[in-house]
């Protein structure tokens, strides 16, 4: 990574003058809608820069933020959760994952809580790690819990491609990736949700192409900007969309066009369309089962797939959130983190009820953290 | 008698094994009359009132960019006591070390510990050693207690003041960030260092000067977050900082854009946070520019009763976010 600058993944992107012009501009534009702008970041990486760099501040009250179900933490049922802490309590068994799923409460532990107890359960900063842990592990089973949207499934599918080239035998897979259009679908077609304007997500774009929103504008009558996660990214994506708006117009249009191309990288779609298909069920948290929402490996690989080997010891039954965590009602984009009574008070980073109040991308979390400062 | 390559439980058992370790490695290193005296306890020689503190390091791994456990070990608690205003006088190392562990590693360790309690003066003037089974320990654990002659009076996370200054000593997260390029095997080359020093002559700098200081600390696990949310609370004040006055290393600030962290949360080993009255600030920074370690020393905020027990980060464009105290372990984000 020799050529990579590291300044260049955000210098130029914060840029104070820049974000006051930017802000003001959307303060000037946004006099002219005709009605108050109600947008959904449906990524958890967007509501983070929205909360860290206090962006709300800077605009109109016409404007105002519903964050969206696209956390990979925040929307893991309980029941997945418990099936990754049966796997990791098996003999001889190493679990792997990635990032805060390791504290997101399941139906009576996490992954934290099991790790203390002894399990050999491990946080991943790459998925490709697995195969390393795996070769220097030959007596134990090595399962890779893999989680995230469409953004980290190509890593997943990477690894399945060297383990199977190195004829690796002792790696198995437990996939709970999820996909960003069927849970925003679920969400318009409830119709609760107030949306007139989406933040498309940046990373999953990348991988997706913003092709995958375009059904959005029409079916909708929504615009959708793809943005970038950097303040100036957002901000601007927040101005294109008041311009659509107040020209009369609704359409998929993309910010982060330094990454994003309509139709990603095809590439890596390939390698995921080789392993991987829809699975015709996968339950989400807090908001229920979404059809098609999630991939499984194909029947080909099923000497990799834990969830198929391991079947037996897995639990089935769907398992509900406490009844006063609203989790689901936040992921549905019906309430803000404040909006529940136990927000701050029974549930904290630290004694986290929900997920949503675990995970650095989670909405709680990201109010908890940054606050409003009045 | 040839030195074996590899520590063996044998070193721990009291011994002739024993023996020559103490003598042939730590007395060897860290030679002063009181250690060599090697009595059952070291008789000190205090005519102030005494600091007094203790710390264990367990680093992983034990030699990272910038330093070691062993260099840590006496940075860390010397700067426990620098930062209560106390000249850092004594020591004490106690190791715990795995079986195994190559008796190199462990000297240039020892080494490193002289080498650094140059930058105070204090001595180690006692000490122990235990070799436990492979597997027991993670290679090395070491225990430093100390003890230091009060200077300088009065200094306390309790007395900050509305219109106290703050002021870092030099850039923040080095310590953390470097830490976790080494034992992640990140693979993003650069010379990120550790930030691992002493604070003492900058303490004495400050002291020298005659600088009233309200509070003094030194940003270890927890970072700047940590400090400034502790002050906070323990005084019942609001900490304002101005966020692009916070120095931040480029490589770190890369590590944390692309992994999803606070380089305010990260730890350092050789930074300090001050208070200081607003009188002082310009005496204060001028004594801090004069020594090595602490010449980027910067304001970065001040003391005020906007938010009793809260810290405030205001942006460069007119936001404002609170800065809260790190939780949980560091995990990387997902995407």
């Amino acid at each position: 990574m020799s050529e990579l600058q590291l300044k260049d993944l955000y210098d130029g992107f914060r840029d104070p003058d820049v974000i006051k012009a930017l802000a003001k501009s959307i303060i000037d534009e946004a006099k002219h809608l005709k009605e108050p702008l109600k947008l959904m970041e449906v990524c958890g990486g967007h509501t983070h820069t929205i909360m860290k760099y206090g962006l709300k501040q800077l605009l109109p009250d016409r404007i105002d933020f519903i964050h969206g179900p696209g956390c990979p933490v925040c929307i893991m049922p309980k029941e997945r959760i418990d099936h990754a802490i049966t796997l990791a309590q098996m003999s001889d068994t190493i679990l792997l994952t990635l990032g805060d799923m390791i504290r997101v409460p399941g139906s009576k532990s996490s992954l934290a809580v099991e790790r203390a107890n002894g399990y050999d359960i491990r946080a991943l900063y790459s998925p490709l790690d697995a195969l390393r842990i795996a070769r220097e592990n030959p007596d134990k089973k090595v399962v890779f819990f893999a989680i995230g949207f469409e953004t980290t499934t190509p890593m997943t599918a990477a690894l399945l491609e060297l383990v199977e080239k190195q004829g690796i035998t002792n790696l198995y897979f437990h996939i709970n990736h999820v996909l960003v259009p069927p849970a925003v679908d679920a969400i318009m077609a409830d119709g609760q949700a107030k949306i007139n304007a989406f933040i498309g997500p940046a990373h999953v774009s990348v991988i997706s192409g913003a092709k995958i929103y375009q059904p959005l504008p029409e079916k909708y009558s929504t615009p959708v900007v793809v943005s970038g996660f950097e303040p100036i990214d957002v901000l601007q994506s927040i101005l294109m969309i008041v311009r659509q708006k107040n020209e009369a117009r609704c359409e998929m249009e993309i910010q982060y066009s330094r990454s994003v191309t309509l139709e990603g990288n095809t590439k890596a779609q390939e390698m995921i369309e080789k392993f991987m298909e829809p699975r015709v069920h996968f339950r989400w948290r807090g908001i229920g089962d979404i059809p098609y929402s999630a991939l499984a490996l194909k029947a080909q690989y099923a000497a990799y797939d834990a969830e198929k080997i391991f079947a037996d010891i897995l639990p089935t039954e769907p398992i509900d959130d406490h009844k006063l965590c609203i989790c689901g009602t936040i992921l549905k984009g019906l309430a803000k983190p404040n909006d529940c009574q136990v927000f701050g008070t029974a549930c904290t980073p630290n004694t986290p009820m929900g997920s949503c109040m675990v995970s650095s991308e989670g909405a709680c979390n990201a109010y908890y953290r940054y606050g409003a400062i009045k | 008698m040839t030195r074996p390559k590899q520590i063996q439980l044998s070193h721990g058992g009291g011994g002739e094994e024993t023996n020559s370790l103490i003598h042939d490695l730590f007395y060897h290193h860290f030679s002063n009359d009181t250690l060599l005296a090697a009595e059952d306890a070291a008789v000190l020689d205090v005519k102030n009132k005494i600091a007094f503190t203790t710390d264990s390091f367990t680093v992983s791994p034990i030699f990272f960019n910038g330093g070691n456990i062993g260099k840590l070990a006496i940075a860390g608690t010397v700067n426990d006591l620098a930062m209560m205003g106390a000249k850092p006088l004594y020591l004490s190392a106690s190791f715990i070390i795995e079986e195994g562990f190559t008796f190199a590693d462990l000297e240039s360790i020892v080494k490193a510990m002289a080498e650094e309690l140059k930058h105070s003066g204090a001595k180690i003037v006692c000490g122990d050693t235990k070799v436990v089974p492979k597997g027991a320990v993670d290679k090395l654990f070491i225990n430093t207690s100390g003890i230091g002659e009060i200077e300088k009076e009065g200094i306390s996370a309790n007395h900050l003041q509305e219109g106290d200054v703050i002021i870092v000593s030099g850039d923040v997260g080095r310590h953390g960030a470097a830490i976790l390029m080494e034992r992640e095997g990140l693979g993003i080359s650069g010379d990120l260092q550790s930030d691992c020093a002493t604070l003492w002559p900058a303490v004495q700098a400050l002291i020298d000067a005659n600088i009233s200081i309200s509070a003094m600390r030194d940003a270890t696990r927890g970072g700047l977050s940590a400090v400034l949310n502790e002050w906070a609370e323990q005084s019942a004040v609001c900490l304002e900082i101005e966020e692009s006055s916070i120095p931040v290393d480029e490589a770190v600030q890369g590590i944390c854009e692309l992994f999803g962290f606070e380089a305010f949360d990260f730890a350092n080993e050789g930074t300090c946070i001050l208070a200081v009255p607003q009188k002082d600030v310009q005496s204060a920074l001028d004594a801090l520019h004069e020594v090595e370690v602490t010449k980027k020393a910067t304001i970065i905020g001040q003391v005020s009763r906007k938010k009793e027990g809260r810290v405030i980060l205001h942006s460069a464009y007119g936001s404002s976010r609170y800065l809260d105290l790190p939780k949980g372990e560091l995990l990387p984000r997902i995407c």
